[in-house]
């Protein structure tokens, strides 16, 4: 467990926004990042003039791969017209945009900065599959590239180690599915908005229309168990287990927390913040852990002073549904190997006494990669400040939240903890 | 004694010598494949070449649908899935590599725990040959 880590002095957060996420043929990251960043604005409760915010990071993994453009930064600058500030691009794979928080969280703690603006954005869906397959796979390790690993390949691969280890089946992961398209409905920015239920239903409409032999499903499980309606991607990862192809930006406002009420009487606190880097997959301590996350999450509980317990709620990153338990227990939620029972008893629904990516997750929100670290603060923050609407958690005095965020497969993980006093 | 620089390079180059060789700290011992420069156990740089005797067994295991397009270009697809996986060598140390002799097509069928023995996948002529590390289920 590392010393505890103060910064210099508290960061607040007192604004926030995000685009909404999906496939949009008719905007570009420019327009996600503008539409984001309005939001932002207008969620300051007393206002902002963006005259003040100082400098900026801007979180992107490979918009250089997938439109051929480099050097967000300034962009983003330009298009806020706040050039000649400071605007930085970070790139942590899947977790660009949380190491743009942390960042501008760093800046302000020195004493640099007063206001800082930090996101991220991602332009992904102007590929083919193919193309953001490649894409992705650029944030894997050398080896598992000449190994023939897919993206999904590696987390089917830690699936396969984590049922011979523990017995959980697919059934267990399908649970996670299940959970997180029953929470997506309940969030208008998300990408997608149906249920699993809603989705065999329209199936057999469409089959009863056009005269088709009509699927006798009897449960959400059968359906998912069905390689017609959930083909396989990489064993054991179906359709349904892999997060989508998505466009999207989010950004929030930081500024010195003695400062904080000049913008808002409801800030929301950074408590504590890790980070952690992890080895290629053949060289990973463990199959079935990320050792980046239990690094993060130990610099995170070390500097706000809190527990796994006093983690109310979180978003964690499910690219793939064996990501989210393997995310639930090294942060420390559950136990090893008890991750997918307290899944299958309900403990991580909307209502159950942990709920785990109210927002819909990355599986059913969407996943432009490098907002995605921002956009599961966003989550945070909203549900912090009661502003969650439909997916409020229902029956809670809501006082600390935590954001996973993980970047390739497992080589950059973060754990932010946030906080409302 | 093995002179190469220990490098992903030479690594792979041996691989094209059907040899699986990694690297062993001469401080503390700790054995690694692919090789390393700095031993994770003592932070020291002194290393040398260790070759691995190529067994091991089976420590997790993907087979994938929809693969890279190299892989789309030797025939592997949807209707021809290939696998792929984590092998825990005798030595200790793991390694990434291609699964053959297994049924990917049923995944139910491959076990974690099989015990393997290494092969090195040899395609294309002459000049052109690509070798791949791969392992299959030990015979006998």
């Amino acid at each position: 467990m590392p010393e505890k880590r103060e910064l210099g002095r508290g960061v607040a957060i007192v604004g926030a926004g995000m685009s909404k996420f999906g496939m949009f043929e008719d905007k570009d990251s420019k327009d996600l990042f503008a539409e984001a960043f309005k939001e932002m604005l207008s969620s300051v409760d007393k206002g902002i003039d963006p005259e003040r915010i100082e400098a900026m990071w801007i979180g992107n993994f490979s918009n250089d791969f997938f439109v051929h453009q480099a050097h967000w930064g300034p962009i983003i600058s330009d298009l806020l017209g706040l050039a000649p500030r400071a605007a930085t691009r970070t790139e942590g794979a899947c977790a660009a945009s949380t190491l743009a928080f942390r960042d501008g969280v760093m800046a302000i703690a020195s004493g640099l900065y007063d206001v800082v603006l930090v996101g991220g954005v991602e332009e992904m869906s102007k590929c083919t599959t193919e193309e953001v397959t490649e894409g992705l796979a650029l944030a894997t390790s050398p080896y598992e590239g000449a190994a023939a690993f897919t993206f999904p390949g590696v987390f089917g691969a830690l699936a396969t180690a984590y049922f011979d280890k523990y017995g959980a089946t697919r059934e267990d992961l399908m649970n996670i599915t299940i959970k997180s398209h029953n929470n997506a409905p309940l969030n208008p920015k998300a990408q997608f908005n149906k249920t699993i239920a809603d989705l065999m239903q329209a199936k057999i409409k469409k089959a009863e229309e056009r005269g088709k032999p009509v699927p006798s499903w009897g449960s959400e499980k059968e359906a998912l168990g069905d390689p017609r309606f959930n083909p396989p991607v990489a064993w054991p990862m179906f359709l349904y287990d892999c997060c989508p192809i998505s466009d999207g930006a989010s950004c929030m406002l930081l500024v010195a927390e003695d400062m904080a009420g000049e913008f808002t009487d409801k800030p929301i606190y950074m408590a504590g913040m890790g980070q952690g880097s992890g080895r290629a997959l053949h060289a990973s301590p463990s199959l079935t852990s990320f050792e980046a996350n239990k690094h993060a999450a130990a610099e995170a509980y070390a500097m706000s002073g809190l527990e796994p317990k006093d983690i109310q709620f979180s978003e964690v990153h499910d690219c793939f549904s064996i990501a989210e338990l393997i995310h639930i227990e090294d942060l420390g939620f559950f136990k090893p190997g008890e991750g997918y029972k307290a899944v299958a008893e309900g403990a991580t629904k909307l209502d159950g006494p942990m709920p785990i990516n109210t927002s819909g997750g990355l599986k059913c929100k969407g996943h432009p990669v490098g907002a995605t670290g921002v956009a599961q603060m966003f989550e945070v923050w909203k549900q912090l400040r009661e502003e969650a609407g439909e997916r409020q958690i229902p029956g809670r005095d809501l006082r600390v939240g935590g954001a996973q965020n993980l970047g390739g497969t497992g080589g950059t993980c973060t754990f932010t903890i946030l906080e409302r006093r | 004694m093995e002179e190469r620089p220990l490098s992903d390079i030479s690594y792979y180059r041996f691989i094209d010598e059907e040899k699986l060789m990694g690297s062993r700290c001469k401080k503390c011992g700790q054995l690694y494949a692919p090789p390393r420069h700095f031993c994770f156990e003592c932070h020291r740089s002194e290393m040398e070449w260790h070759k691995m005797k190529g067994e091991g067994e089976l420590a997790a295991f993907t087979c994938i649908f929809i693969g890279p397009s190299f892989m789309g270009e030797q025939g592997y697809n949807r209707k021809n899935p290939y696998c792929t996986g984590v092998v825990k060598l005798e030595e200790g140390p793991r390694v990434v590599a291609r699964i053959e002799g297994v049924d990917a097509g049923n995944p139910d069928t491959i076990k974690v725990g099989t015990p393997l023995e290494v092969e090195f996948l040899r395609r294309g002529e002459g000049e052109e040959t690509v070798t791949s590390l791969a392992f299959r289920p030990r015979s006998g």
